[in-house]
């Protein structure tokens, strides 16, 4: 059974991975020439520094906190959904027609409807692949990769066609109009007295992605569907002996996962106040090493997105500061995703044997 | 905490401090990359140039997706960077958000119009000198069949491939023009492997001269028609010393002199619109000691001589942007 107590699977073993990703990161840096702790104390005090960093580091982290739940929720059926970036573009749509669709009066009216409306269309991209899992037997990770492709495709179409407005050059359709506008943080914690960069772009889609997290423990652990999932995601042949239906439960999990994944639009659509090309910027990815990382669980995944936001930040503050090729940055990145999504044994066989070590001399005695 | 706050802080109140008497000049990179021997590295070694001349120094950074121009152009702004040029078409929606923000900064666009107060708007005349080197290719092809790969497709790149279809059939009515774009998204300007693969395709349907608007996808492009020995034409910067004698020219677009310029001109500089074409030297055709032999007296009289009439008037080139579609080639 499992040799680790839980605590150290859920923290030791991910803080180890980031310590080793840390080191070998610096070591590079210092092969280049540059001070790896100036590098850190750059990427600290841009990303964490002012209340201008934190707002890009927590804008940053409401995506990844959305993408990381769209992974996880599929993790639990044992899905590999790699079409959370495509989920999220079509999901960006879905935000951008709602938008676009009526002058809105209000923010208060406008979130809901444009929430519904990425979550709507996220779910849909997801459909189509989990059908083909549920029915044809198609593999979900092929389909969901290839989807990606199709959905940037589908939305360059669409902004360079017929979205892009008149005489506009820019692929990006007009902006939304006042009524979308969604409150920033420096408006939220300007009611309460507490000064906030208005530069940045964090927003209330913050405290929805908290929300999401909420309820996807309560799906997950407290509903009767999540059960399902769950045992599903364990042995499908024991769930299908159960009664539940391995075509059902593909379909609904990738369902929600879509939804999540489309619900990132509030915060990199319509916050941004119009639809870009390459609005998820990779997010979607990220959202994977998000999950892995935060081990499918909301807490975690909340913890890994701000890790990952504060990578974002303070990586575009250390290219621009240190003047640090922007491949550099990738590496960083890449190297904490490496160690803590594929080389998780790397960290967790050696740490099983130290605990064994502890553990076993106890046991004599007892 | 704290203390990073305050040493931030610090810097930050030096930062605008300084900008005051001696403001450092910007340069944001567009997505493709500093060093895609084409768009960006011109403007590269525009900066390079002028901090070369001048001894000055300026700040530069790289971005990396759509969504980061506005957060890095406001980042430079904030930070007192005077003036900060921005580079690509897709920017002028990032200066129309930032550049209100920060009226004391100078900004200046490349390759499309913001009309704002303290914007200068540098464009260029691309379908013309995409006319010239189109010209070029017809007098070098044997086959008959020319090229154009395109990086992503929008309406800037078939500009580019609408002049040099116009101009390839001025001089042979009968000509093929084939074009390729390399993709939908924004990979498509660092794409060299595809580029490469296009080139094949292209060279299979017989061309033998081929055309790159493509940013850093071009040096797959150029690649492959060095491999199978058929010549290629470069774009932004001069790519003739790529592949001596296999690049037949290069349309050169003078961003280095728009980012030069600005540079010099400083905090405060004039704003407007900026256009540069061939009057100008602001787009032409590339011709060196690498090329030389590729281009006959012949051709380069019969391609000046182009130049002076669109100079004058006598030449129309129809700009794609007139109304969204091209005389010469159906996109």
């Amino acid at each position: 059974m499992t040799v680790l107590p839980k605590w150290a699977d859920a923290i030791l073993i991910p803080l180890l991975s980031i310590l080793i990703s840390f080191v070998i990161s610096g070591l590079v840096i210092l092969y280049l020439g540059l001070n790896p702790f100036e590098a850190l104390r750059l990427m600290v005090t841009g990303a964490l520094g002012s209340s201008y960093g934190w707002g890009y580091t927590l804008f940053y982290t409401t995506n990844f906190i959305f993408t990381g739940l769209c992974a996880a929720i599929a993790f639990h059926a044992r899905l590999f959904n790699i079409g959370g970036e495509g989920q999220a573009t079509l999901g960006g749509l879905g935000v951008a027609l709602v938008c676009l669709a009526v002058p809105w009066p209000h923010w208060t009216l406008a979130l809901p409807a444009a929430l519904i409306g990425g979550a709507l269309f996220g779910a849909a991209w997801a459909f189509i692949p989990a059908w083909l899992q549920a029915r044809r037997g198609s593999h979900i990770v092929i389909t969901t990769i290839m989807f990606n492709y199709i959905a940037a495709a589908l939305m360059v179409y669409l902004l360079v066609e017929i979205l892009k407005p008149e005489g506009s050059m820019d692929p990006a359709t007009r902006r939304f109009g006042p009524g979308a506008e969604l409150p920033l943080f420096s408006d939220i914690f300007g009611l309460v007295g507490i000064p906030f960069s208005s530069s940045a772009p964090a927003n209330i889609s913050f405290f929805i992605a908290l929300l999401a997290c909420l309820l996807f423990w309560l799906l997950v652990w407290r509903t009767r569907l999540g059960y399902e999932i769950r045992a599903y995601g364990h042995s499908e042949t024991a769930a299908d002996y159960a009664g539940i239906s391995p075509a059902r439960m593909i379909i609904i999990a990738m369902i929600v996962s879509g939804a999540l994944a489309g619900c990132m639009a509030i915060n990199s659509v319509m916050a941004t106040e119009r639809l870009v090309l390459n609005s998820v910027e990779g997010a979607g990815f990220i959202g994977l090493a998000v999950a892995l990382m935060g081990r499918s669980h909301p807490v975690g995944v909340i913890l890994a997105a701000l890790l990952f936001g504060f990578l974002y930040q303070g990586g575009g503050e250390l290219a621009l500061w240190a003047n640090i090729p922007r491949e550099l940055i990738i590496l960083i990145q890449g190297l904490v995703i490496l160690f803590t999504g594929a080389l998780d044994n790397m960290v967790r066989m050696p740490l099983e044997r130290i605990f064994l070590m502890i553990r076993r001399p106890g046991k004599q005695g007892a | 905490m704290t203390f990073m706050q305050k040493t931030l802080g610090g810097v930050a109140a030096l930062a605008i401090g300084a900008t005051a008497c001696l403001a450092e000049p910007a340069l944001m990179y567009d997505l493709g990359g500093k060093f895609d021997k084409s768009f960006n590295e011109a403007a590269y070694n525009g900066a390079k140039r002028w901090a070369e001349e001048t001894g000055n120094s300026y700040r530069e950074i790289e971005v990396t997706a759509e969504a980061q121009r506005v957060q890095f152009a406001t980042r430079l702004a904030e930070a007192g960077f005077n003036p900060v040029v921005v580079l690509g078409f897709q920017n002028a929606a990032t200066l129309e958000e930032v550049a209100p923000k920060y009226p004391d900064t100078s900004f200046v666009l490349v390759d499309m119009v913001v009309d704002l107060p303290n914007v200068r708007s540098v464009i260029f005349q691309e379908h013309e000198g995409s006319y010239l080197v189109g010209m070029l290719a017809a007098m070098a092809t044997e086959s008959d069949t020319v090229g154009f790969i395109g990086g992503m497709d929008v309406p800037l790149i078939r500009h580019f491939g609408c002049g040099y279809a116009q101009g390839a059939k001025a001089v042979n009515p009968d000509i093929t023009v084939i074009a390729n774009m390399t993709g939908t998204t924004p990979a498509a300007w660092n794409d060299p492997v595809k580029g490469g693969e296009l080139t094949k395709a292209q060279i299979s349907q017989g061309a033998d001269v081929i055309y790159a608007a493509a940013g850093g996808t071009g040096v797959g492009v150029l690649q492959a028609a060095a491999d199978a020995d058929v010549l290629s034409i470069g774009v932004d910067s001069n790519q003739n010393h790529l592949h001596p004698g296999q690049v037949l020219t290069s349309m050169i677009k003078r961003v280095d002199n728009a980012v030069f310029n600005a540079f010099s001109d400083g905090a405060g500089l004039e704003t407007g619109i900026v256009s540069m074409g061939l009057p100008d030297d602001g787009v032409g055709y590339a011709l060196d000691e690498h090329n030389a032999p590729l281009v006959s007296a012949k051709m380069k009289a019969a391609v000046d001589e182009a130049r002076e009439k669109i100079i004058a008037g006598e030449i129309q080139v129809v700009s794609y942007y007139e109304n969204d579609s091209c005389p010469a080639h159906d996109f």
